[in-house]
């Protein structure tokens, strides 16, 4: 099925069908807490309904570049822009999911997954067709009313996964969202990932430090070192192991290198 | 020092078990043994008083001054017959309920306001924290000059004797909570007050009904101490009064009405507490 208008009529449709995704551009961004500045001077795109896939060493700054998008941090210089408006503060158009646990440690599955669409006060009808259309596809069928405590943390990252998407945002954020997974788990996740992507088109900026996943997910790859983005690969499509990978890696691997000062 | 448990407590004997695996001595008895072993120990302790209070004894604590256990049962009996011993049972009841909801709602509001807004923090906190220290009961002489009926000035001493740990204990469970589900429901589309009523107030209410479970116990305090100040009517006024005509088998009627309607309403408001906060893991007896 394909995607249309994005709308209500859409939303009910259950595939999380944007009707494309955003347009991400920093602009010379300033990024940090206080007065600590973290992220300075990136000049950064995503184009519509691409994965970009952020890589860099820990402390970077990966995360506090997807919270600026999110409207989680106050911009300091420059502008992070979606769709040619600036960003100001966190919105539904821009969904995140996190690393650590997210979930609301009260509501079961079921009600963790619908939260976004109590937000925006659909009727209950639509919401749970929605969430058990969700709740098939991420692989929880059968765990509807257990609570989060109750999961395991693959199965608690793929309710954040479900939530974050099931409302159908033009932009996705995601952080390291699979980074405290087992391998396995991993790739299944990964896969999911791509198979709702290749129906929504959305815009995903996905951050790890794992450069085999950077290579399986994204579209491109852009390395992030202490000054910026160091260095913005194209992934050779199609997807699999071969030499262009290879050199791929290697490139992306080389500009992961320490600076020199 | 050592750290033996108790069972331990004793001098080492040839063909102990090799050292550092405790042999744990415990008697292990089922439901129903344990529930005889706490209605003897009720059982016991009545007797011992009838015991003490009718052979007059005294050891230093003089028994022949106190009524008797038989004594009290004959007035308690005789007072749940009387119209009177319900009328002051309301008026209390009625005074807690009043006081305790009124310091809810603001403990709450002003926990809430003072942990997530610095503005709200520069202007209630330093009042707050001024009042804080006084002693409820101290509040009586301003309270009675304060209100224009005596009624309101009790219900204003109640709450404002429950509202401190109610909005200590909600102020420090909503700083405590973690940021990263209120960010996620933020990305999500929720606005200020959708944070505050689907993640701030459900997140922080397993420790305010911690404070609420302190706040009634607090709140009983002041209303008897009250009442016996400026009361007409109620347990605590009635419980004075008893002891002023020389009634003393009434003085230890009231102690008792006041002791079981408190723990009555902290069961309540424990139950309540539970009853909301289910999500949290807890130790076996978790549906009880």
């Amino acid at each position: 099925m394909s995607a249309t208008l994005s709308g209500p009529a859409d939303v009910a449709d259950g595939r999380g069908a944007a009707e494309r995704g955003s347009h991400v551009r920093f602009e010379r961004v300033h990024l940090g807490y206080g007065r600590r500045t973290v992220l300075a001077d990136v000049d950064l795109e995503a184009a519509p309904g691409e994965i970009l896939v952020v890589v860099g060493p820990s402390g970077c700054g990966k995360s506090t570049l997807l919270r600026g998008i999110a409207g989680l941090l106050p911009i300091g210089r420059g502008r992070i822009t979606v769709d040619g408006s600036p960003v100001t503060r966190p919105g539904a158009d821009r969904a995140m999911v996190f690393q650590e646990d997210a979930l609301l440690p009260w509501l079961d599955v079921r009600r963790n997954i619908e939260f976004p669409l109590t937000v925006k006060r659909l009727a209950r009808s639509d919401r749970e067709a929605l969430a058990r259309r969700w709740i098939e596809r991420v692989g929880l069928a059968g765990f509807e009313a257990h609570l989060p405590r109750q999961l395991s943390g693959g199965m608690r990252q793929r309710v954040q996964l479900a939530r974050a998407l099931i409302g159908s945002p033009p932009t996705v954020l995601m952080d390291e969202p699979f980074g405290a997974l087992d391998p396995t788990t991993r790739a299944a996740m990964r896969r999911l990932l791509v198979a709702v992507w290749q129906e929504s088109a959305q815009t995903v900026l996905f951050v790890t430090h794992d450069v085999d996943e950077a290579l399986a997910l994204g579209d491109r790859v852009a390395v992030l070192g202490r000054h910026g983005v160091r260095e913005l690969v194209l992934v050779p499509s199609p997807r699999t192991e071969g030499v262009a990978r290879e050199q791929t890696r290697e490139r992306i691997l080389n500009a992961l290198e320490p600076e020199k000062p | 020092m050592t750290t033996a448990p108790p069972e331990l407590d004793r001098a080492p004997m040839v063909g102990d078990p090799p050292s550092g695996h405790g042999v744990r001595v415990r008697v292990r008895y089922g439901r129903p043994a344990r529930w005889a072993v706490r209605i003897a120990s009720l059982v016991t302790a009545v007797l011992l008083w009838q015991l003490l209070t009718t052979r007059q004894v005294s050891l230093w604590i003089r028994f022949g001054n106190l009524p008797s256990a038989t004594a009290v049962a004959s007035a308690f009996w005789h007072q749940l017959h009387t119209g009177q011993y319900y009328r002051d049972l309301a008026a209390s009841v009625l005074r807690i309920v009043l006081g305790f909801c009124i310091a809810g709602i603001l403990g709450v509001a002003a926990g809430v306001a003072v942990a997530r807004s610095r503005v709200a923090e520069d202007l209630l906190k330093p009042v707050l924290e001024v009042v804080r220290p006084i002693p409820a009961i101290a509040l009586v002489p301003v309270a009675i000059l304060a209100f224009p009926s005596d009624e309101q000035g009790m219900v204003a001493i109640t709450g404002a004797a429950a509202f401190f740990p109610i909005f200590v204990s909600t102020r420090h469970a909503v700083r405590a909570l973690p940021t990263t589900a209120e960010e996620a429901v933020r990305t999500l589309g929720a606005g200020r007050w959708t944070v505050l009523r689907r993640v701030v107030l459900p997140g922080a209410l397993p420790g305010i009904s911690g404070g609420l479970s302190v706040g009634i116990g607090v709140a009983w305090i002041c209303v008897v101490s009250a009442e016996m100040i400026s009361g007409q009517y109620g347990v605590g006024y009635r419980t004075w009064q008893a002891y002023t005509v020389i009634d003393y088998p009434g003085v230890v009627v009231g102690m008792l009405t006041i002791g079981l309607l408190g723990g009555i309403t902290s069961g309540a408001v424990e139950l309540a507490g539970r009853r909301v906060t289910r999500w949290l893991p807890r130790e076996d007896g978790a549906h009880r």
